[in-house]
């Protein structure tokens, strides 16, 4: 079994091989010194590879390469562009493929907040107009890093359903393919209002979901850990026995509903992991109960991870991965038990994910 | 009116390798327009130029005549038969 890894940074991409998810060859920069915040795996069809790149110079775009690297493409014309007069993509935040039984289809989450859609495995996307046009639109604020649709969660049966999730703006879901959507935030506090308990607004770092159990979600909050039970409609918080309801990623274990995985942050005001030390937090039975896992990592990890650094492979036994704003990169084959070192001294990474390479 | 682009290497893949480029261009003259008719055969090199509204990239600097283009008019600046646009990245990034 073969695993790689697309490690996005803020200068770039890097690609990590490994047999045994211990030892790894890591090869980059690809498309150096563009920032790499989305990349995504697409297995559907073959094995594609696609990056959401932004030259500070030369602006934004999608680039996908279907020989994991080795050569990429790029289209002439923005493949990403706002037909509207008053916005101009900054950046790509999201590249999220559709279920399999919707082959080609690619959604990108931007910056500004807004959702696009591909029908050709992302060479081309169009504007979902219904989500720009909602009636929150000039209220949604932007975050420290800035104002974007960061997370896309399909339905993984039906294509008109999906959620996505912006900072700030908070959770909307649609029924309907995109033509309205709705605020679903409920139960998610927005401390920093002055009414804490807002219909929207609030600052949701990731939500993530199980394929299999597709009326839950998690939730990592700009401070609160949440699961929703009934589709999005109302969320309880699950942070108790975290030791900081502070982080950006959210993960699910890609075979068990029950088990995910989350990195705390000790304050909005204090970005460090909790006493300087690494530690990814996981929980067996849906945000219950919460253990440490710390096997391999280290302490005086003065450094955050981001909400896209995280994710897991698609292994019978899955790989856990995350990467740091101080380049270094962990990867666990054993659920999260132990981890090793695949890279060091990267630039601040933005965006991990993993899939292994079908034989 | 013929103009002429001055291409820095690092964008020279959108022009296939072309460092020069002679712009035949419809009055009135500007510089924006110059650009409009660059994307026509170019659209690889216009899109890193300028976004999808046709605003310039902040961090592209573009010279006509040897004077930054915002120090003048912009997009808006006039352009005389000859004269020469130089695009050249401006020093930013860490």
């Amino acid at each position: 079994m073969t695993v790689v890894v697309a490690i996005g940074t803020r200068k770039g991409l890097w690609l990590a091989r490994s047999e045994d998810r211990v030892t790894w060859q890591v090869d980059g920069p690809h498309h150096a010194m563009q920032e790499v915040y989305a990349v995504a795996f697409d297995s559907r069809e073959g094995l594609r590879l696609m990056a959401g790149v932004s030259s500070p110079h030369f602006g934004p775009g999608v680039s996908i390469s279907d020989d994991l690297g080795a050569t990429w493409e790029e289209s002439s014309t923005p493949p990403i562009a706002f037909p509207v007069d008053d916005a101009a993509l900054e950046r790509v935040w999201q590249l999220q493929p559709a279920p399999a039984s919707q082959p080609g289809v690619v959604y990108a989450g931007t910056q500004p907040s807004a959702l696009f859609r591909s029908s050709d495995g992302g060479r081309s996307f169009e504007f979902v107009e219904g989500l720009w046009n909602h009636p929150h639109r000039p209220e949604w604020e932007a975050g420290f890093g800035g104002q974007a649709v960061h997370t896309i969660v399909p339905d993984p049966v039906d294509p008109d359903r999906m959620l996505v999730a912006m900072s700030t703006g908070g959770v909307y879901r649609t029924a309907d393919g995109g033509k309205s959507w709705e605020a679903r935030n409920k139960g998610i506090k927005a401390y920093f209002f002055p009414d804490p308990w807002p219909e929207f607004g609030q600052c949701v770092h990731k939500v993530a979901q199980h394929p299999a159990l597709a009326s839950r979600f998690y939730a990592q909050n700009h401070h609160g850990v949440y699961r929703s039970d009934d589709g999005g409609d109302t969320w309880q918080s699950i942070a108790e026995g975290l030791p900081t309801d502070f982080g950006f990623a959210m993960v699910v274990h890609p075979h068990d509903p029950d088990t995910i995985f989350t990195f705390p942050i000790e304050a909005d005001g204090r970005r460090f992991p909790p006493e300087g030390k690494c530690r990814v937090y996981r929980s067996r039975d849906a945000g219950s109960s919460w253990e440490a896992l710390g096997e391999g990592l280290p302490d005086a990890f003065w450094t955050a991870v981001m909400r896209d650094a995280m994710c897991t492979d698609d292994a019978a036994v899955p790989g856990v991965y995350f990467g740091s704003r101080s380049g270094e990169v962990y990867a666990s084959p054993d659920e999260g038990d132990t981890w090793h070192q695949v890279a060091a001294h990267l630039p601040d990474v933005m965006s991990v994910r993993a899939t292994v390479i079908p034989t | 009116m013929k103009v002429t682009v001055l291409i820095p290497g690092v964008l020279r893949n959108a022009t296939d390798g072309a460092a020069h480029l002679d712009v035949d261009v419809p009055d009135p003259a500007t510089l924006g327009a110059a650009l409009d008719v660059l994307a026509d055969t170019y659209p690889a090199l216009d899109r890193r130029l300028r976004d999808e509204q046709s605003t310039l990239r902040r961090y592209v600097n573009f010279y006509v005549n040897g004077e930054e283009c915002r120090r003048l008019s912009g997009p808006a600046t006039p352009l005389s038969a000859g004269a020469e646009i130089q695009i050249l990245p401006s020093v930013a990034g860490g």
